[in-house]
């Protein structure tokens, strides 16, 4: 048995105290804790990308943090990305450019284009592709995925001139 | 008459077949309020794991579970000991034989189940899972499936003891399970005695796995008040697993509550029943509490199924123009330690027949046996259907390797052997009506985009420089659509499938199916296809499959029969609908029924245009203004049983080059056309193309399950098992032709598997094609760049100038 430990952190812009084991992995904490379940779990080798969250501006995979490591840490989730003016120009786009099939991949792809396109606002389609390499999708051959960040590129570009 | 402006824009209002509407799927799942077996969450609920075997064969001489029991959270560890009473510890498999949920006294294979132990959450349970003792005694292995009808072989199954048959005919060693004939030996083998050409390969399919992104789950409810049981379940067929719940725990069916939600994906390895299910459910009623299992990936990929493994004997025999006499195929089946290949009941090897393919071949013969190795048990589709992949695959080999052997292009010899558009409905000599196909016509216009003549010219020009480059062709024909109940049941259970519709007052509707999406985008096609047929807008038409509470039965999503069997279903039962509302209508307008004609969303009268009743206004005259002898309500239920299966076709063309001092493959162009009838939705046929095609390049390029001889499985994690990522995936071009299925309702076939069946060929024998100049005509998969590169080396094609 491990020891509890308080850990504070924000998630999607809320303030959290959760008391976990220390041996408790962010992922778990998110979704057993927090209720936050868009957040899946697809391997346990750190392969996947399904568990992927965004950790104090970079992309982690939670399910290879401790929560204990997340103490003060700003999270953001799948289900913090839609904003009050409504869906975050992703989501509009793997919709629009069919980027999804069974769901499963699409949030931790979704946290991952995210950083990505903060780290290259306009990236071409290989950069898409070595961007987002850390995060497996059974379902599209990733061929509208990419398509799907291209469209967010755009319309985030063209919002920001 | 053409179409009016106004009625095309009706048309378009509807989003009806033929539409590429966006998926009413998405917005769940991009807002993270998807609904997965592991995001159930219930009060009290507790968590499972397995103590799982380290060998691949070995007699349990004891369990202790003292230890595990005394940590504080462990609730309960079953054995198969404490499973036997309630005579649980076996289960029957969809092929006939039985597996054991846990081990009894001995085990088969690595990773097999031998106790499930049950915590208050899942970390406790996996340091439970370490405490568990567990005493073994090694025996040989078997992995070798060439070896497992030894004189002296180990007894895999001493529960089989004595037993000379099995659920499809004699054994004829305690490791054989079946021989499964089809076809008129006698003809084909005196063709092959007089042909002027025969050739002859031995082609291996390795053991793989689907792999869907969600593993394997399932939360189990048990009510003690009621005697009620619900089950959440990763399930492709949830109304089967309701009734094999049923029929293993004794609880009446109406007692029995199994909802499959949203499913991460499928591709096959979600039909069957695992241990864990039955585990998890014994479990609950044992404990009275909610009990959930979800398996982690290793597990997934080590213990719950797998596909292919089929070692196959290829034959063809053409005459001097290389025109097929005939095909011989014999195939040993490695199926692991117990039989658990989830196939049409009277069907051991699934419907491998269909390869003869597209070619018109007058003679056929095939064998098939199966036999038990020391490996996970499985054998289950893996985004195909029932071991079509196999069958496509060892004809598209085979044609490649006549037309090496008789110096003919790989183009020219599938154009000779074509079944002709005129030879529908076909029958193929091994026993199938092919319904309807334009095989040339797809493959001249894949020649023609592509420049076939010009790749050839650089190939030859490439190799004069010793570079090398291939081009592979894949003209493959599906079969889906399992199936027509008088040849295709499941535990007794025919393979319809089914769709109840309602339409509500005000002229929105809901429909459920029997069918179960798991990335497929049921919920907007199936209501494309009701738009169409009835007349309300598809956006208001709300789908709903998966829970066996609310849903008609049927039989599940795999074999690509969702279109062909419940879309089906969904056009009879919406023409149920308009049959109803034409009474209707005629009533409000007092006219004669046959006075009436559909226009697109209404009842017209003929030649009054402007007499008409929408399906919107009759919707609500069913509430309240019926004809005399009519009852209320605007209902219909179909189950639809085909009267045939429907075959899908493509033409596919991939180019590759491969580095001759790395071994490294490069796609460089991938062209797809697919043939599947009448197209519901191109951008979702587009999604499910891109998505085969990846698990065929993955299945060609690296996936392999490897045992060594001692029966460890080597490589069951995705640090080995070879999942391309956005890098590796190629890029893949789209085309196709619509042949439509003369006895489907709306004349559509399937898509879901095709790029999968026909791309493996297509990759497969681009790779063998960049050695053709060589002298090679196969070259087993995977393809790794190490493999490869010893292709290379010892051909001696890695000289540097
Ligand atoms: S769950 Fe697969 S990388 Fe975290
Ligand atoms: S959509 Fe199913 S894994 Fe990506």
């Amino acid at each position: 048995m491990s020891e509890q430990q308080t850990v504070g952190f924000t998630v999607n812009g809320e303030r959290h105290t959760v008391s976990v084991p220390t041996r408790e992995l962010l992922v778990h904490t998110l979704r057993e804790r927090l209720h936050l379940t868009g957040t899946h779990i697809g391997c346990d080798s750190s392969h996947c990308g399904a568990c992927t969250v965004d950790l104090n501006g970079r992309s982690v995979k939670s399910c290879t943090v401790l929560t204990v490591q997340a103490q003060n840490a700003e999270v953001l989730t799948v289900e913090g990305l839609a904003g009050p003016d409504g869906l975050h120009p992703l989501q509009e786009g793997f919709r629009e450019e069919h980027g999804l099939q069974c769901g499963f991949c699409t949030p931790g792809m979704l946290v991952r284009a995210y950083r990505f396109l903060q780290e290259n606002p306009d990236p071409d389609e290989d950069q898409i592709r070595t961007g987002m390499a850390g995060n497996l999708c059974r379902c599209t051959g990733y061929q509208n995925i990419v398509k799907a960040i291209r469209y967010a590129a755009e319309k985030q570009t063209a919002g920001s001139v | 008459m053409g179409i009016l402006e106004d009625q095309q824009a009706r048309i378009d209002q509807l989003g009806g077949i033929g539409c590429g509407r966006k998926r009413k799927e998405d917005a769940r799942f991009i807002q993270g309020k998807g609904n997965y077996v592991d995001d159930v969450k219930l009060p009290g609920m507790l968590h499972a794991d397995f103590v799982r075997s380290p060998y691949g064969h070995a007699r349990i001489k004891s369990i202790d579970t003292s230890k595990a029991l005394a940590l504080p959270g462990v609730r309960a560890v079953l054995t198969a000991k404490d499973l036997a009473p309630l005579k649980l510890h076996w289960m029957p498999t969809l092929a006939g034989d039985v597996q054991a949920v846990l081990a009894d006294e001995k085990v088969g294979f690595q990773y097999q189940e031998v106790a499930f132990v049950v915590a208050d959450d899942r970390y406790i349970a996996a340091d439970a899972v370490d405490l568990v003792k567990v005493e073994y005694e090694e025996l040989p292995s078997i992995t070798d499936p060439f070896h497992s009808m030894d004189p002296d072989a180990p007894v895999i199954r001493p529960d089989l003891d004595g037993k000379d048959t099995g659920a499809h005919g004699k054994r004829k060693h305690y490791n054989h399970i079946f021989t499964w004939e089809v076809g008129d030996k006698a003809e084909t083998d005196r063709v092959f005695e007089t042909a002027p050409v025969t050739v002859k390969e031995q082609i291996w399919y390795p053991r793989n796995h689907g792999m869907p992104l969600e593993t394997c789950g399932s939360v189990a409810s048990f009510d003690k008040v009621n005697g009620e049981l619900k089950v959440w379940v990763t399930s492709q067929a949830p109304h089967v697993v309701r009734t094999v719940v049923s029929l293993l725990s004794g609880l009446d069916e109406s007692k029995v509550h199994v909802v499959a939600p949203d499913i991460g994906g499928g591709f096959g390895v979600k039909v069957g029943v695992y241990p864990g299910y039955v585990c998890s459910i014994v479990a609950s009623i044992v404990l009275g509490k909610p009990v959930k299992w979800i398996e982690d990936r290793v597990e997934h990929l080590a213990a719950t199924a797998f596909g292919r493994d089929y070692h196959m004997t290829g034959e063809l025999a053409a005459d001097a123009d290389g025109r097929i006499q005939a095909a011989r195929f014999y195939v040993l089946a490695d199926h692991g330690a117990f039989d658990s290949c989830a196939d049409p009941t009277k069907w051991p090897a699934g419907f491998f027949n269909i390869c003869t393919g597209s070619y018109d071949i007058k003679a056929a013969h095939v064998t098939v046996d199966g036999v038990y190795t020391n490996k996970t048990p499985g054998g289950v589709s893996y985004r195909c259907s029932f071991r079509v992949t196999e069958g496509s695959y060892v004809i598209e080999r085979m044609i490649d390797v006549l037309a090496q052997k008789m110096g003919l292009d790989k183009a020219e010899i599938r154009l000779r052997n074509f079944i002709k558009p005129e030879q529908f409905p076909y029958q193929s000599a091994l026993g199938w009506e092919y319904d309807s196909g334009s095989y040339e016509a797809g493959l001249r216009k894949v020649m023609e985009v592509c420049d076939y003549a010009a790749l050839r010219r650089e190939q030859e020009e490439k190799r004069k420089r010793g570079e090398l480059m291939g081009i592979g062709l894949s003209t493959f024909t599906e079969i889906v659509g399992a199936g027509p109940t008088k040849i295709c049941d499941i535990l007794g259970v025919g393979m319809f499938d089914s769709c109840e519709i309602r339409i509500h007052p005000t002229g929105s509707a809901i429909a459920r199916f029997g069918t179960k999406d798991q990335g497929q985008s049921h919920r907007t096609t199936y209501a494309q296809i009701l738009a169409t047929e009835v007349g309300i807008p598809s956006e208001s038409i709300m789908i709903e499959e998966g829970d066996t509470d609310t849903a008609p039965y049927g039989l599940g999503t795999y074999g690509s029969r969702s279109t062909p069997t419940a879309g089906a279903a969904a056009a009879r039962a919406g023409r149920k609908i308009r049959a109803k509302a034409q009474k209707i209508a005629a009533h409000l307008l007092e006219v004669a029924e046959d006075d009436l004609e559909w226009d697109i969303d209404r009842f017209v009268v003929k030649g009054v245009p402007d007499q008409a009743k929408t399906m919107k206004e009759i919707a609500w005259a069913a509430y309240n203004r019926t004809p005399p002898g009519l009852e209320p309500g605007l209902e219909a239920v179909e189950y639809y049983d085909p009267p045939n299966m429907t075959y899908p076709s493509g033409a596919y063309l991939c180019v590759v080059d491969i580095d001759r001092h790395t071994g490294e493959v490069k796609v460089r162009r991938f062209y797809a056309l697919d043939d599947c009838g009448t197209r519901i939705n191109p951008m979702v046929i587009d999604g499910q193309i891109h998505g085969g095609l990846t698990e065929a390049f993955a299945v060609a390029m690296g996936q392999e399950l490897p045992y060594d001889k001692a029966g460890n499985l080597l490589g069951a994690s995705l640090l080995d098992y070879f999942v391309p990522t956005a890098v590796e995936t190629p890029r893949y071009e789209t085309d196709f032709t619509v042949t439509p299925s003369p006895h489907h309702p709306i004349g559509a076939k399937g898509v879901g598997e095709s790029p999968h069946v026909g791309g493996v060929s297509a990759f497969s024998n681009a790779v063998i094609d960049a050695f053709a100049h060589a002298g090679v005509t196969h070259l087993n998969m995977p393809y790794k760049s190490s493999t490869v590169w010893k292709t290379i080396h010892t051909l001696n094609l890695d000289q540097r100038a």
